[in-house]
C-alpha cells in the first residue's frame, strides 16, 4: 500500500462560486485566511469537522472538495 | 506577516528583554565567597519568586502595548481569534518547548550529579526555563512563515 495525499479543489471550487475570495470562504468556515491559505496550498491538512464546514460551505458533496492521491512508495 | 506572527516576534523579543534583566539586573547581586552558604540559596529562592511574577506581568503589558500599536497601525482592533490551526502551531511549539525544558531539566541535574557547586545548577534552570521559552516562540513563528 503506497502512501495517501490528501488534495482538494477549494481553488477551482472558489472559482467557481462567484470567484469567492479567500476571506470570504474563511469568513464562511470560521477560520482565518492564512489557514485557507495553507489548506489550498495542502501545505496542512483540516479536521473533519473543518472539511466538512468546507463543503458545505460550497454546497458540494465532500468527496467534491476533498480527494485522496495514492503515490508509490 | 499575519497577526500571530507579529506576536510571536513580539514574544520572542519579551523573552530575550527579561533573560537580559535577568542577567543584568539579578546576576550583579549573586553573594560572593562560599558556593554552598545559605545566602546562595536564599538568592536563588528571591531570584526565583521574583522572576515569576516579572514575567508574567512583563508578558501581559508587552501584549497589550502590541495590541494597541498593532491597532494603531493598521487602524484595526487585533482579534485574538485562534482557529484550530492556530491551535494545533500551539501545541506544537509548547511540546518542543516542553523537550527543551527536559533537555535543561536533565542537564541542571547532572551538573549536581558531578558534582559542580548548586549555581551552576540554578543557572541552567533558568537559562533552560528561558530557552523553552524561547524555543517555542521560534517554533512558533517557524511554523506560521513555513505555511503549515
Amino acid at each position: 500500500m503506497g502512501t495517501w495525499v490528501i488534495r482538494n479543489n477549494i481553488r477551482k471550487l472558489r472559482f467557481y462560486h462567484d470567484e469567492m475570495t479567500q476571506q470570504q470562504l474563511a469568513e464562511k468556515v470560521m477560520v482565518t485566511r492564512q489557514t485557507i491559505i495553507a489548506i489550498e496550498k495542502g501545505k496542512y491538512t483540516p479536521s473533519l469537522e473543518l472539511a466538512f464546514r468546507l463543503a458545505r460551505a460550497f454546497d458540494a458533496p465532500f468527496e467534491e472538495v476533498f480527494f485522496v492521491e495514492e503515490t508509490n512508495g | 506577516m499575519s497577526a500571530h506572527e507579529r506576536q510571536a516576534i513580539v514574544s520572542l523579543l519579551a523573552t530575550l528583554l527579561l533573560a537580559m534583566f535577568f542577567v543584568g539586573y539579578l546576576l550583579p547581586r549573586y553573594p560572593v565567597g562560599n558556593p554552598y552558604a545559605p545566602e546562595v540559596f536564599r538568592f536563588w529562592g528571591v531570584a526565583f519568586v521574583i522572576l515569576v511574577p516579572v514575567s508574567i506581568v512583563a508578558n501581559i503589558a508587552v501584549s497589550i502595548v502590541f495590541a494597541v500599536v498593532s491597532a494603531m497601525a493598521t487602524r484595526q482592533i487585533a482579534s485574538s481569534f485562534a482557529d484550530e490551526r492556530d491551535k494545533f502551531i500551539q501545541l506544537r511549539a509548547l511540546r518542543n518547548a516542553l523537550f527543551a525544558f527536559i533537555g535543561g531539566f536533565s542537564l541542571a541535574m547532572g551538573s549536581l550529579a558531578i558534582g559542580m557547586p548548586p549555581s551552576v545548577m540554578f543557572i541552567v534552570l533558568m537559562g533552560s526555563g528561558y530557552g523553552s521559552g524561547l524555543v517555542g516562540n521560534i517554533t512558533q513563528l517557524y511554523l506560521y512563515r513555513k505555511g503549515s
